[in-house]
């Protein structure tokens, strides 16, 4: 492990190098927390946000994530028992997204590995994680740096991001691949582009060094403008195109398996909907025996996507079968006006959400001028994302 | 050709050729592989100079469980007494004698202490057998318990609460009290507190007001020998005919035992253990593997973490074993004089303290790093009572000496000897020209106990004996019922339950665990 490294402490939120500029534009103050780091919620309009996620581009200051950088020897070895995900087969130059887990099999949290050489990674998570992966460095050769505030980053998401790009001087960026990465020369130094997001539409997260940020940020808004803007959004928008896309969010679809206090409110990845991102067949990793053992004996939760009668959004409410016997809650839930539907993520107790589909019903509470009225709507398991436009995946993206 | 043998025991420790005994005596093949020239591990009799052999870690037998004893016929294959019911003697300040034997006590001690002390005794023992049964249960796990397990749980708890309303609140008020309280609760003079303290306090890194500490001394007086609970015993030819004898019964079973045969690690194939790799580059397979070594050892050197679970790891790394307990042996000339002592004191156990407050002054500098200047001293010369040891007229003299870290600031290879003066100034204390009388001496600090005998921090126990290292926490959670997270691989050494001491009852359990199933995989097959 590296030395510690004395950094100077903030009071107060934490800026990032962006606040410069995002600060003036957040006329109302509006902040979520992040870790201690000034992270906007919304710019005053989230629908309006939302919508130039899914009509033009967006821009989300991602300074906030948490980014370590894993080198040495055994960084494979290590990443191979720490995560769920058989990280042989991410290629140098390509992103894998991935959970990992406790002994237990339950999930402490997911996150995105990016592979920059043969024997160096930067995992990107929201939460810190440092505890966990210097308990499962022990016996490794690797060491692990957060580079947090060392490397900023911003998402760039929507239909017309690849057009920005290229109006910003990233030659070639059309052929970049949904996951693939690249190094673009830029102003005197390098922006690393990602094909990544939260979003489920064409995007691309751009990772450069601090001291860029702001020639970073003037880029965009300058080469956006041919294209109707380059629009700064906060996480109630981001919110709102993750849970269209399916994504999850920690504490709020799952409790990360560190933090959960009560024994069975963890989850498995498996009870997540993310049985794809484990690998039984790679060698040993950190829960794999218990989640052997959960594939033998039956998941006791699953996660779903659901379509809710109704206009009026679920989040947070009760599910019950045949009205009667409560079976989950709605752990997201939003009226997508894209997809326009109202939709919503659910914990469902196994056999509910896997065999049995049918006469499942969401209890809303609505607030109709001065009296709570309790809606006992259907529910529908479907299959996510709710929307996934072609250009998500399409190389080359369309470009305007 | 390579042999194939159902189960490999790696350590000829006292547990290792207990379980190898076991599991030979049922029918299987057994190979113990040893790192050391010799068996017995800790129980072990060497010779430190020419026609000086002594008991070179633990010196006095007092918790070899009767049933394995009985199982193994030991008797048959050569365990015999030099004593069974030594005295102890403890040495107080300018010439203070109290000796204690059984129940009676005589010498320094107050007309109310001294009837107080039987009484006092007899609760101590019958709180200790009370939790006897629970020597060689597997400790029923935390969840998920299946009926047995219940019932194991249901029985320890009845033993508690059967001891009756008054004697259950008692047993319930004592059991987490430091000794330090414990004692001075009902006594008034020194050296009888310093008895109890010793026991207490020995082989651990605890000081008489360390909590816990009542709990050690219980734990301690399950002990059995010769019929006699909380008796010491002495075994004819040193603590190495234990490991002998053992070894006899589990040869005669059919077990081989190879020494100087170091296992560099665990051979892993299907998330199962299979066999183990030798130093040497040799491949034996096995269908269990049995480990003696302690579970950091076993599984952070011989598995490895690509095969744990992270949490699995970091608990096995931070099982707590702080090793303080350091061994002299010396060769004498002649028998030393102790002041105040005659030659059937001698001949049982000498324990040289002032007071209770001596001992815990005496482990302060410990827990900072540095050896007691005064140190408590624990001490038997053996070759009294058996002069097989040495031939008539020569002597040696084993000693318990506390406090000595393991992670001593001065490191270990620099302070040896000055370590070695501050214990023999304090020995001429007791026995005046002592020093004149030594032909050659062995320290064995914590650090010796590592390299030596494969003791994780010096610690006796491979792991302290605390509330939060016992029954279904020990070693941890995830590894209490001998088999840890990996099938095939099991642990059989003292960081298992019930823990160290010359007592083999984690060896019996482990064979236990062992044959059950190979019974359920045969019912299976």
């Amino acid at each position: 492990m590296n030395a510690p490294v004395t950094k100077p402490i903030h009071v107060g939120l934490k800026p990032t190098p962006f606040i410069e500029r995002l600060r003036p534009l957040n006329k109302f103050e509006s902040l979520e927390y992040w870790k201690g780091y000034w992270s906007p919620a919304d710019y005053g309009n989230a629908e309006r946000e939302y919508f130039a996620i899914r009509n033009t581009s967006s821009v989300f200051d991602l300074s906030p994530m948490t980014k370590y950088r894993i080198t040495g020897p055994d960084t494979v070895a290590f990443l191979q028992r720490m995560v769920t995900r058989d990280v042989s087969k991410i290629k140098v130059g390509r992103v894998g997204y991935t959970v990992w887990c406790n002994d237990e099999g339950k999930v402490i949290d997911d996150g995105t590995l990016f592979r920059l050489g043969e024997n160096h990674f930067r995992l990107c998570c929201q939460e810190n994680q440092l505890f966990w992966l210097s308990h499962s460095a022990e016996g490794f050769d690797v060491n692990i740096y957060d580079e947090t505030d060392e490397v900023t980053g911003l998402s760039l998401q929507g239909p017309t991001s690849c057009s920005v790009l290229k109006a910003l001087g990233c030659e070639g960026i059309e052929t970049l691949k949904p996951f693939e990465m690249r190094a673009f020369p830029f102003a005197g130094g390098e922006v690393v582009v990602s094909r990544t997001g939260f979003t489920g539409d064409l995007g691309y997260e751009l990772w450069i060094d601090p001291s860029l940020a702001l020639p970073l940020w003037d880029g965009l808004q300058e080469a956006g403008k041919p294209f109707s803007g380059v629009e700064p959004i906060g996480s109630h928008a981001l919110d709102m195109v993750r849970i269209e896309a399916g994504f999850i969010a920690a504490q709020v679809d799952f409790v990360p398996a560190d933090q959960a206090i009560r024994a069975d409110r963890a989850r498995s990845p498996f009870e997540l909907n993310l049985g794809w991102l484990v690998a039984m067949d790679k060698g040993h990793f950190t829960g794999r025996r218990a989640l052997l053992e959960e594939q033998k004996n039956g998941s006791k939760y699953c996660l779903v996507a659901v379509d809710i009668d109704g206009k009026y959004p679920a989040d947070g409410s009760i599910i019950y079968h045949h009205k009667e016997t409560e079976v989950g809650h709605i752990t997201s839930g939003i009226w997508s006006p894209t997809a326009k539907r109202n939709i919503g993520l659910a914990s469902l107790l196994v056999p509910f959400g896997k065999t049995m589909l049918d006469d499942l019903w969401v209890e809303i509470y609505v607030m109709r001028e001065l009296k709570w009225e309790k809606l006992m709507v259907k529910c529908t398991v479907v299959k996510a994302p709710f929307f996934e436009p072609a250009r998500r995946r399409a190389t080359p993206p369309l470009t305007y | 050709m390579t042999k194939s043998y159902d189960h490999i025991v790696i350590g000829a420790g006292h547990n290792g050729l207990t379980a190898a005994a076991y599991l030979a005596k049922a029918g299987g093949r057994v190979l113990v592989l040893e790192a050391r020239d010799a068996i017995g591990g800790a129980s072990a009799t060497a010779e430190i100079a020419p026609g000086y052999k002594v008991s070179t870690c633990a010196h006095l037998l007092n918790q070899l469980h009767p049933r394995v004893a009985k199982d193994l016929g030991l008797a048959s294959h050569g365990l015999k007494f030099a004593g069974t019911d030594l005295p102890t003697t403890v040495l107080g300040a300018s010439g203070a004698v109290l000796r204690a034997q059984g129940d009676n006590v005589e010498g320094a001690i107050s007309p109310a202490d001294r009837a107080k002390y039987a009484a006092f005794r007899k609760k101590l023992l019958k709180f200790s057998k009370r939790l006897q049964p629970m020597l060689l249960t597997t400790p029923p796990r935390l969840l998920n318990r299946d009926f047995k397990q219940n019932m194991d749980l249901l029985k320890l708890g009845w033993a508690i609460r059967s001891l009756g309303r008054t004697d259950m609140r008692e047993f319930l008020r004592v059991a987490g009290m430091n000794v330090y309280d414990l004692v001075r609760d009902d006594f008034e003079s020194d050296l009888v507190q310093v008895l109890f303290a010793n026991d207490a306090v020995l082989g651990t890194s605890m000081g008489p007001r360390s909590p816990g500490t009542v709990l050690t001394l219980l734990y301690r007086l399950t002990g059995e020998i010769a019929g006699r609970q909380g008796a010491l015993a002495l075994p004819q030819g040193g603590m190495g005919a234990v490991a002998d004898a053992l070894a006899a019964a589990a040869t005669k079973a059919g077990a081989e035992i190879r020494t100087a045969a170091p296992v560099a690690r665990i051979l892993i194939e299907n998330d199962r253990a299979v066999g183990v790799v030798l130093s040497s580059g040799e491949e034996i397979r096995a269908g269990h593997i049995l480990s003696n070594a302690d579970p950091r050892t076993t599984f952070v050197k011989l598995v490895g973490a690509r095969h744990l679970d992270a949490g699995f790891q970091r608990d096995v790394t931070k099982i707590r074993t702080k090793g303080m307990a350091a061994k002299l042996n010396l060769a004498l000339d002649s028998l030393p004089a102790f002041t105040g002592l005659n030659q059937s004191d001698l001949a049982g156990r000498v324990i040289l303290s002032e007071s209770i407050e001596q001992i815990e002054n005496a482990f302060n500098p410990a827990k900072y790093g540095e050896y007691s200047p005064t140190p408590l001293i624990e001490l038997t010369i053996p070759s009294v009572a058996d002069p097989s040891l040495t031939g008539p007229g020569k002597h040696v003299l084993s000693a318990i000496v506390q406090y000595a870290p393991y992670h001593l600031k001065a490191g270990w290879d620099a302070a040896r000897e000055d370590f070695l003066k501050t214990i023999m100034a304090r020995l001429e204390n007791f026995a005046p020209g002592i020093g004149k009388q030594v032909v050659a001496s062995q320290l064995l600090t914590p650090l010796d106990l590592e390299r030596e005998y494969g003791l994780p921090g010096g610690h006796w126990h491979h792991g302290e004996l605390a509330i939060d290292q016992l029954l279904m926490l020990r070693p941890v959670a995830a590894a209490s019922r001998y088999e840890g997270p990996i099938a095939g691989l099991y642990l059989c050494g003292a960081g298992a339950h019930p823990g160290g001491g010359v007592m083999g009852a984690a060896g019996h359990n482990a064979a236990r665990t062992v044959l059950e199933a190979r019974k359920s995989g045969e019912k299976a097959a």
